[in-house]
């Protein structure tokens, strides 16, 4: 049996997998709220797998090993932005949102406020935070394929695009919270097993001297001990260094506002079973990334820099690579079947994560976007659910489109832009409306605009879509990049804080700050919140 | 608005709401989270301000070829630890038994 027989028969085996779980979820789906939240009664570990499986997406696992082992320490400086991130979820927005809300990020927002205005702005940002993200996913989708298969490009890559994205119409129609959550349950553990075994592999090559593997990766990287310290990319000029703090605040505060991390609380029983699997996913998500310390480094030092930029100039296949070095080599069974399951491993994790966005996204435009702005609450639960299936196709549709023509973009960049757009659009009215009695509709929309249009804006004007500085620029043969960085979070983070600020002081809403002791009530104890359903 | 309160319900909200273990409550969650945050936040930032600004002393090694920025790296990561540990033992023992009673009120208001 060759190589890509048994990867292709190992992809299969997963894509089995998920669909009978699917089908078994679709019996269990009843109600509204199975299919939008999974019936609230998973418990802590299970929510908190469910948390890990969708936030350590393919450009965790092979991204950030695979910007360790081509650039070094600073591949590790995304690792630790993104696990400090959950402390804000942990302690400022996990519990209280799941006793404020239903089905999505806008719920909170609607209990106090005028809900058409605040539904609109939040839907299009949830929206847009995920397309973003799913970009990122189903490009990654396309690139894993293509070098692992060692097919042509073009066609095949297109194909398998379209597949994943059928794969996760299917799942989300199909399967709903319930199957997606347990989607996301089965890859993280399969993620967490095989990140594990290829980790112990690779330090026993070492006789589990960490600091040897350290000295290795430096004389295999080309760049001596430098690939060891901070700076090599980020170092460079003082713009680089201020666009990597940049980078950092969007990382540390975009985890917090993304949709599709936020509305996986509604899938549990109580505030207190939203804790304990924030705690879970602080525990797994940290020890999944030192992990990846290992995976990065030690493939800079068993496969070499050079080899893994050879095959991928991202640095993307520094894992599976790595996993056909500790096996045994090319050309040996060990190194075919520890490359083909660690492809297998992120096959999973994408197509459960593109379940996870495009649940989301779904989601928000029935349940905010249709019945509510459009039917004003008149719709029955029978058709928000059925909006709720025919918007994830379409969504799915556009994300297939939208991959197939954004194949060239760097995956790390979608994913940055949308924690930055999540920290931007969505942080600042969350935060504003757990914890200022003041804050109203004005408030929550000009945030909401403001940090959206800001984010994307400057992104626009950035060096990564015009210009010859960085390279890679999408239209590197004009140049409108007026705004000098490739992270807008400094500028536009504060900027999405501010509108959220001048828009609540310029009007007096009474209604939001009469209904904000019952919100602070419910938030704070959980009177009256949403129950499990049985 | 999301939802039409009953007048009992809108009652036993404001009651709880004026109660003093409410405000108890609300002053330990706020203060907990806000100090979280803001230690953390500063030790984040310092974190990343050095391995920006001050790469020579990130650079000096420790122990073989572990130096200071894979160490203040791992500490990140410690931190994180901590402070999750920390605030589940602070919300057991200080708000869950606060919020379950004002809890156990609210369901009070339909006998």
């Amino acid at each position: 049996m060759s190589d890509q027989t048994l990867t292709i028969l190992l992809f299969l085996v997963v894509v089995a997998i998920t669909i009978g779980i699917t089908i078994w979820a679709s019996r269990e789906t009843k109600s509204a709220a199975d299919y939008y939240a999974g019936g609230r009664q998973f418990s802590g570990l299970q929510n908190g797998l469910a948390v890990s499986g969708d936030y350590m997406s393919a450009a965790s696992f092979l991204g950030i090993s695979g910007l360790i082992s081509t650039v070094g320490y600073d591949g590790f400086l995304y690792s630790i932005g993104f696990l400090v991130a959950w402390l804000v979820a942990l302690l400022l927005v996990a519990e209280l949102l799941r006793n404020s809300g239903r089905y999505t990020m806008a719920d909170q927002l609607a209990y106090r406020m005028n809900q058409r205005q605040v539904r609109t702005a939040a839907s299009l940002s949830t929206v847009a935070v995920s397309i973003f993200y799913l970009l990122a996913q189903m490009v990654g989708a396309g690139t894993l394929v293509v070098l692992l298969l060692e097919v042509d490009e073009g066609l095949v890559k297109n194909v398998v695009i379209a597949g994943v994205g059928a794969l996760m119409i299917f799942y989300v129609t199909v399967g709903g919270m319930k199957g997606t959550t347990w989607v996301q349950i089965v890859k993280a553990v399969l993620l967490m097993s095989g990140t594990l075994l290829i980790t112990v592999l690779t330090l026993m090559q070492f006789n589990f001297n960490v600091s040897d593997m350290l000295g290795a990766a430096a004389e295999q990287s080309g760049s001596g001990q430098a690939f060891l310290e901070p700076g090599l990319v980020y170092g460079v000029t003082t713009m680089a260094k201020i666009d990597f703090i940049s980078l950092a605040m969007a990382l540390v505060l975009g985890t917090a506002g993304l949709p599709h991390i936020l509305i996986r609380f509604y899938t549990v029983p109580t505030a207190r079973v939203a804790r304990t699997s924030v705690q879970w996913a602080i525990t797994l998500i940290g020890f999944f990334y030192l992990m990846t310390l290992v995976l990065g480094f030690g493939a800079a030092a068993l496969v070499g820099t050079e080899e893994i930029a050879a095959v991928d100039p991202a640095g993307n296949l520094a894992s599976p690579l790595l996993a056909e070095a500790v096996g045994g080599g090319e050309g040996s069974t060990g190194g075919a079947v520890l490359l083909a399951l660690i492809a297998a491993v992120a096959f999973a994790t994408i197509l459960a994560v593109v379940a996870g966005l495009t649940l989301t996204s779904a989601s928000s435009v029935a349940h905010d976007l249709y019945a509510s702005v459009l039917r004003k609450g008149k719709a029955t639960e029978k058709d928000e659910v059925r909006v709720a299936k025919i918007a994830a196709f379409v969504i799915g549709a556009i994300a297939i489109g939208l991959s197939i023509l954004a194949q060239d973009l760097n995956i790390a960049f979608l994913v940055a832009l949308a924690f930055a757009v999540a920290a931007s659009a969505n942080l600042p009215s969350l935060l504003y409306n757990l914890f200022w009695r003041r804050f109203n509709t004005r408030g929550a929309v000009w945030a909401i605009y403001g940090g959206l249009v800001s984010c994307v804006g400057l992104v626009i004007f950035s060096p990564v879509v015009s210009g010859p500085t960085t390279g890679t620029a999408l239209f590197a043969d004009s140049d409108w990049s007026y705004f000098p960085l490739s992270n807008p979070g400094i500028v536009s983070i504060p900027f999405g804080f501010l509108m959220g600020y001048l828009g609540t002081i310029t009007s007096r809403e009474k209604a939001s700050e009469e209904r904000y002791p019952e919100f602070e009530v419910r938030a704070l104890t959980g009177a009256g919140s949403e129950t499990a359903h049985h | 608005m999301a939802e039409d309160l009953t007048t009992s319900q809108q009652a036993a909200y404001h009651r709880i709401h004026d109660s003093d273990d409410f405000a108890v409550l609300r002053k330990r969650v706020r203060g907990f989270a806000f100090a979280g945050t803001a230690a953390f936040m500063a030790w984040y930032l310092l974190y990343v301000l050095l391995s920006s600004f001050a790469v020579g002393f990130m650079s000096v090694q420790v122990v073989g070829n572990i130096n200071i920025a894979l160490i203040f790296g791992l500490l990140q990561f410690a931190s994180t630890f901590l402070i999750a540990v920390l605030y589940s033992k602070y919300a057991a023992s200080q708000l869950d038994p606060i919020s379950a009673g004002l809890l156990a009120e609210y369901d009070k208001k339909d006998v």
